[in-house]
């Protein structure tokens, strides 16, 4: 992995004073799903929000296909490529599942109802409610939306932060499946996870972080098999 | 016969008066709601922004009449409304590059831009009667009737009368006409959508790609319009008075929070609540208890819950009773 198609590396960086991100360094390949891991506090969210630009960094820089990111705004990287879907408030509740896809591709000029129909294709439910206010579907039905919206761009690079949050094992394992499916049509996914033992099943690449820094990494069979990743993070 | 004649006097003194000023309150509490819906904060000098662009409309009245324009029947301030337009988007847009922005870029708290829309609005007030002074005016020409009473007599031959304005008709039309193209715009353009995107989520909407400063400018460009043209179809109707259009602002801000601040949909049916209530509490009902009553039942007193010097007690109260009772107003606003 000499050189990976989205890479943060060595980022330090935080909101105050004291580093959040103490020098890890997460990178993905294109097509594949990395997943970072970690305990509560280690800043998992903060290196994905870090990576989108979300996050001024101290040190350490972002690369999107070998290009230097690192001082561009999260509206510009969404221009690049990339697309986050950030773990709450991540639909407009107010509008019609249609219409936040249209948001979605607010950046596009061009025709976009290919890529709606795309959408529609991926996540049937939506075609279904697609004249329904977002705010009125289930929880699993409005991460749909919300994958959705941030696929309306196309983007080469997608950032899903908990995209299981609050939904029951049933619809997290569809979500699951969705993602791979999303991965399979070329799309770079990087996303974290609290349901650890899950994700790393469907990992290329999986990061533990603990206080910031890289623990573990490999790929999500090595990190499964490996006892101390298990005994520690896993539960067993 | 007396069904019909309590019909008609209800018709002439509470229906037809109650339509027209709802569609001015729902008008002014369009622009207050869409202000607060993207801006998230309650500008309160949006009453002196509807006397400003009234008396922007005003001046350009008395020019076209000056150069001998008219559109009789219809009044002349109808075709001097662009030129109301003009300078009050350019005054807002002014305001909100100097004032506001400043503020908006600080990140200040809700509250502060508040306040400073309450300076705002003492400077714009200042400004409107520095202009054209305090006094009551008129400015309605051309025909002032559709119907008159005498005529609508002669066709029914009722004992009651009831007479159509032309500023109720153009009050209503122009309503009709403003809140659909509103409607459309909000739900079918992408700018629109875009708006409404913003009010619903902003940091979501930044991700999108949303301008946030475009957003705001549309929104200003809206409220200005929408206030100048309240104002006007105000004015018509009664007349032009600065103190009046500041006293509008409560009743304007009851319909908005009726309807659910931050809600378009919800301002015009707020409008016509406030309005209605305060028609018909002040409203004597004497003379229509007295058609529909039988012989010898005629009430003694007025029927009148509040003398007419009260209504603004009125909005007031609504206002309090739904913000008690329903903070987010009928039709779910931001406000909670």
């Amino acid at each position: 992995m000499s050189n990976p198609f989205l890479i943060g590396e060595a980022m330090r960086g935080g909101y105050g004073a004291a580093d959040i991100l103490n020098g890890c360094t997460i990178a993905v390949e294109k097509g594949e799903i990395a997943v970072i891991v970690g305990p509560n506090g280690a800043g998992k969210s903060t290196a994905m929000k870090a990576v989108f630009g979300m996050l001024r960094l101290r040190q350490g820089s972002v690369r999107l296909g070998g290009e230097d990111i690192t001082r561009l705004q999260p509206q510009e990287r969404v221009a690049r490529g990339m697309a986050f879907v950030p773990q709450t408030e991540n639909v407009f509740a107010s509008m019609t599942v249609e219409e936040n896809l249209e948001m979605g591709a607010f950046l596009r000029r061009d025709d976009f109802r290919s890529t709606m129909e795309q959408v529609y294709a991926l996540f049937p439910v939506l075609r279904d409610k697609r004249r329904q206010a977002a705010g009125e579907l289930s929880g699993g039905q409005r991460q749909q939306v919300a994958v959705g919206r941030a696929l309306m761009t196309e983007p080469s690079v997608l950032l899903l932060d908990e995209p299981t949050a609050g939904v029951s094992p049933i619809v997290m394992d569809e979500l699951f499946d969705r993602i791979i499916d999303v991965a399979r049509t070329g799309v770079t996914v990087l996303m974290v996870e609290q349901n650890a033992r899950q994700a790393l099943e469907i990992a290329d690449r999986g990061y533990v972080l603990v206080q910031g820094a890289n623990r573990f990494t490999g790929t999500g069979r090595e990190l499964l098999a490996d006892p101390e990743v298990r005994s520690t993070f896993l539960g067993g | 016969m007396d069904i019909l004649n309590a019909l008609v006097a209800f018709a002439n003194f509470v229906l037809l008066p109650g339509m027209t000023y709802g569609c001015q309150l729902a008008l002014g509490a369009l622009g207050a709601t869409l202000v607060y819906g993207i801006l998230r904060f309650s500008n309160f000098a949006h009453g002196d922004t509807m006397a400003f662009g009234t008396m922007a409309t005003i001046l350009a009245t008395w020019g076209l009449q000056a150069a001998g324009v008219s559109i009789a029947p219809l009044p002349t301030p109808l075709i001097a409304l662009p030129f109301g337009f003009a300078a009050t988007v350019l005054m807002v847009l002014a305001t909100d590059r100097l004032v506001y922005r400043p503020y908006r870029n600080r990140k200040v708290a809700s509250i502060t831009l508040v306040m400073t829309s309450l300076g705002v609005m003492f400077v714009m007030g200042g400004l409107v009667r520095i202009f054209i002074g305090v006094d009551d005016r008129q400015f309605a020409d051309g025909a002032r009737f559709v119907f008159t009473a005498a005529q609508f007599r002669t066709w029914t031959g009722l004992g009651e009368t009831v007479a159509l304005r032309t500023a109720q008709v153009i009050t209503i039309v122009a309503t009709a006409v403003a809140v659909g193209w509103l409607h459309w715009f909000l739900t079918r353009t992408r700018t629109g959508k875009s708006m409404r995107a913003f009010s619903d989520n902003e940091n979501l909407a930044l991700l999108s790609g949303i301008n946030p400063e475009r957003v705001v400018m549309i929104v200003w460009v809206l409220s200005a319009m929408l206030a100048t043209l309240a104002g006007v179809l105000y004015g018509l109707d009664k007349s032009f008075r600065p103190i009046t259009y500041f006293q509008l602002l409560l009743p304007v801000f009851a319909a908005a929070v009726v309807g659910g601040l931050g809600n378009p949909l919800g301002a015009v049916p707020g409008g016509f609540v406030i309005a209605f209530s305060e028609v018909l509490f002040t409203y004597s009902f004497k003379k229509v208890a007295s058609y529909l009553l039988p012989q010898g039942w005629q009430p003694e007193g007025l029927l009148q819950f509040l003398a007419t010097d009260y209504k603004i007690a009125v909005s007031f109260a609504v206002l309090v009773l739904v913000l008690l009772f329903r903070p987010t107003g009928i039709f779910r606003g931001k406000t909670a």
